[in-house]
C-alpha cells in the first residue's frame, strides 16, 4: 500500500517535470503559430491570446505569397535536400559495402581516412571551397550546396552503414555468389533492402543539418535564385522587419515542412539511435 | 602447367568506393589542407605572396586583431561552458526520467522536447528576439503576471547578458540532443545488472547514481565532445539572432561569426580571405586539441574504468 502510493507520487512528479519542459520546448513555437493568424493589432494587444472570430487574419500568408518567392525557396531546399541525402546514401553505401565486405590492403586505413570527418566540421574549409567553387563557375548553383553536404554527410554514413553492414549474414553473399550474381548486383539486390532501416537512420541523422544550414547557403549560393528557404526567410525577416504578420506567416510556412518530416521520420530516428547508431 | 594465376585486380572495390573517396577528398579534405596553406599567404596589390606565419603573428600579436581574437575565444569557451553546465545535466535528467518503466507518454514528451532541434537557427533567433523584446513585451507580461516584472531586463541587448542569454537559447534549442543519446544509452542497459542491483536494495535514485550514471559516462565522453565540436564551430543562432556584428559591442562575437566578419568583410571592414584562413586555422587547431583531448585522455581513462 505505502509502496503503491509512493510510486505513483514519484510518477506524478515526473510528469511534472516532463510537462513543464514540453511547455517550455513548445512556447516560442506556439507564439509563432497562433500569432501568425492574427490581426496586426491582435498581435500586439494581446500576443499570447488564441485567435478568434475577431482577431483571425491570414494577411500575413496572402503578403508572404504575394511579395516573396518563398514557392522558389521552398522548391531550392527541397531539391538540394533530396539530391544530397540520394548521393550520401548511394555513395555511402557504396563505400560502406567496399570496407565491410572485402579484405582489401589498406582497408582500415580507408576507413580511418573516411571516419576523420565525423569530427572535424566542414565549415574550417570554406574559404578554400569558395576559391574552388569561383575557379569551377559552381558559385551560386544549387550543385554547389549539393556537393558540400554531401561531403560533410559521407563520413558518418560510411561508418554508420559499415557497421551494419557486417552483421549481414555471410551465407546469404555465399549463397548469392554461387547463383552466379555479380558482386554489383549482391550489393544492390541483397544487402541494400537488409539495410534499409540504417539508411534511414542516416537520411533523419542528415536531412536536418542540410534543411536548417545557413553557413554555406549565404557564401556559396546567395543569389536571388537559388536561395534556400532558411536563407530566404532570414533575409525575408530583415527585409519586412515591420510587417509583423508577414513576418510571422514566414517563419510559420518555414516551420512545417521540418515538422512533417520529423513526424513522418520520428520512429526511424529514435530506432536508429536506440540500436546504437552513434556510439 | 600454367604458372598459378595472380591474384586478379579486383575492380569493383574500387568502383564501390571511387565515389564516396572522391567527393570526401575533393570537397572535404582537400579544401581543409588548402585553407590551412592559404593562411600562409597574403595579398599584395592583387598578388597572392607567400608571408609564412605572418597571418598568425598579426592575428596573435597586433593589438587589433588579438584583442578581438581573445574576444571571440573567450565568449565561446562561455558559450561552450553553459552548454556543458546547463545543457548536458538537464539532458541527462531528462533522458533519466523518460526511461524509467511504465512511465506513460515518454514518446510524446521525447517528441515534443526534441522539436525545438529541428528548427532553423532564423527561426529560433527570432523566436526569442520576439519573446525577450521589450516592445512587444511578452516576457515581461508575463513576468508581471507572476509578480516578478522588476526581474526584466532587454536581455539580448545587454552587453552584460547577451552571450549567456544567447547560450540558454541555444541550449533550449539542443537539449534534445543529449536527450536522445542518453536515453538510448539508458536503454541498452542489460536488465540482468539492475535486478542484480534490486536485490541488494538498490533502487530509485540510488540506482540511478551508483549503477546507471557509471554505465553511461561514456556516453556522456561522447555527448561532451560533440557538444565542443558543435560550439566551437558555431554561427548561425548568433548571426540570425545579431547579426555579423555580433553585438551589442561585440559581446556576443565568436570564433565562427569572427571568421564570417573576416573573411567577407563587413560595412566598413575590407574582407580578407588570408586572414580568414587564419582564423580557420586556429579554430581547426582547437578543435583538434579538443577532439585529441578526449580520445588520448578521456576516453582510455573511460575503458579502463569500466572494465
Amino acid at each position: 500500500m505505502t509502496t503503491a502510493r509512493r510510486i505513483s507520487g514519484t510518477t506524478i512528479a515526473a510528469h511534472a517535470v516532463l510537462m513543464t519542459y514540453t511547455v517550455i520546448a513548445l512556447f516560442p513555437v506556439f507564439v509563432i503559430l497562433i500569432n501568425s493568424f492574427k490581426t496586426r493589432r491582435a498581435i500586439f494587444r494581446d500576443p499570447l491570446g488564441l485567435p478568434n472570430e475577431e482577431t483571425f487574419s491570414l494577411i500575413g500568408y496572402q503578403t508572404v505569397f504575394r511579395q516573396g518567392d518563398f514557392v522558389l525557396y521552398f522548391q531550392n531546399s527541397m531539391i538540394v535536400t533530396v539530391v544530397s541525402l540520394t548521393l550520401i546514401l548511394l555513395f555511402g553505401a557504396m563505400a560502406a559495402f567496399a570496407l565491410a565486405e572485402y579484405r582489401f590492403k589498406g582497408n582500415t586505413l580507408m576507413g580511418l581516412y573516411l571516419a576523420l570527418g565525423i569530427m572535424i566540421p566542414i565549415r574550417i574549409g570554406t574559404v578554400a571551397i569558395l576559391e574552388m567553387m569561383v575557379s569551377t563557375g559552381l558559385v551560386n548553383t544549387l550543385v554547389a550546396l549539393i556537393l558540400v553536404y554531401t561531403a560533410q554527410g559521407l563520413p558518418l554514413a560510411v561508418f554508420i552503414l559499415s557497421e551494419f553492414m557486417r552483421g549481414v549474414s555471410d551465407d546469404l553473399k555465399n549463397a548469392g555468389r554461387m547463383d552466379g550474381l555479380s558482386e554489383y548486383q549482391i550489393f544492390w539486390r541483397l544487402v541494400l533492402p537488409l539495410v534499409r532501416p540504417a539508411m534511414a537512420t542516416v537520411a533523419v541523422f542528415n536531412m536536418i543539418p542540410i534543411w536548417n544550414d545557413l553557413w554555406f547557403p549565404l557564401i556559396l549560393a546567395p543569389a536571388e535564385e537559388v536561395k534556400t528557404l532558411t536563407l530566404g526567410s532570414q533575409v525575408f525577416i530583415g527585409q519586412f522587419v515591420t510587417d509583423w504578420n508577414a513576418v510571422l506567416s514566414a517563419l510559420s510556412m518555414a516551420i512545417l515542412p521540418v515538422m512533417v518530416l520529423y513526424v513522418i521520420f520520428s520512429r526511424q530516428l529514435i530506432r536508429g539511435i536506440t540500436s546504437g547508431a552513434v556510439k | 602447367m600454367p604458372a598459378p594465376s595472380k591474384p586478379k585486380t579486383r575492380w569493383h572495390i574500387a568502383v564501390f568506393l571511387a565515389p564516396a573517396v572522391l567527393v570526401y577528398t575533393a570537397v572535404m579534405i582537400y579544401p581543409l589542407f588548402n585553407t590551412l596553406r592559404l593562411a600562409l599567404y597574403a595579398e599584395v596589390d592583387q598578388q597572392r605572396i607567400w608571408v609564412g606565419l605572418q597571418n598568425f603573428q598579426t592575428l596573435f600579436g597586433d593589438a587589433i586583431w588579438s584583442e578581438q581574437f581573445w574576444n571571440a575565444l573567450g565568449n565561446n569557451a562561455w558559450f561552450f561552458l553553459i552548454h556543458m553546465l546547463v545543457q548536458n545535466p538537464i539532458g541527462i535528467a531528462l533522458a533519466a526520467l523518460l526511461s524509467s518503466p511504465r512511465l506513460r507518454f515518454s514518446a510524446f514528451y521525447r517528441s515534443a522536447i526534441f522539436i525545438p532541434t529541428i528548427l532553423s537557427f532564423v527561426i529560433v533567433g527570432f523566436a526569442w528576439k520576439l519573446i525577450l523584446s521589450p516592445i512587444w513585451g511578452i516576457a515581461p507580461g508575463m513576468l508581471d503576471a507572476i509578480g516578478l516584472k522588476f526581474l526584466y531586463q532587454p536581455w539580448l541587448g545587454k552587453e552584460e547578458y547577451a552571450l549567456t542569454t544567447l547560450s540558454l537559447v541555444s541550449v533550449w534549442q539542443y537539449v534534445g540532443i543529449p536527450m536522445m543519446l542518453i536515453y538510448a544509452a539508458l536503454l541498452s542497459i542489460p536488465d540482468e545488472i539492475l535486478e542484480a542491483g534490486e536485490c541488494d536494495g538498490i533502487t530509485g535514485m540510488s540506482a540511478f547514481w551508483k549503477i546507471k550514471l557509471p554505465l553511461i559516462l561514456p556516453s556522456i565522453g561522447i555527448i561532451s565532445v560533440l557538444t565542443f565540436v558543435a560550439n566551437f564551430n558555431a554561427f548561425d543562432l548568433i548571426y540570425a539572432a545579431q547579426g555579423a556584428l555580433a553585438g551589442p559591442d561585440f559581446s556576443t562575437d565568436i570564433l565562427g561569426t569572427f571568421m564570417y566578419r573576416t573573411f567577407f568583410g563587413f560595412q566598413l571592414q575590407l574582407g580578407d580571405p588570408h586572414m580568414g584562413s587564419a582564423i580557420a586555422s586556429a579554430m581547426f587547431g582547437i578543435i583538434l586539441i579538443g577532439v585529441c583531448t578526449y580520445l588520448f585522455g578521456i576516453q582510455r581513462r573511460l575503458r579502463n574504468y569500466q572494465f
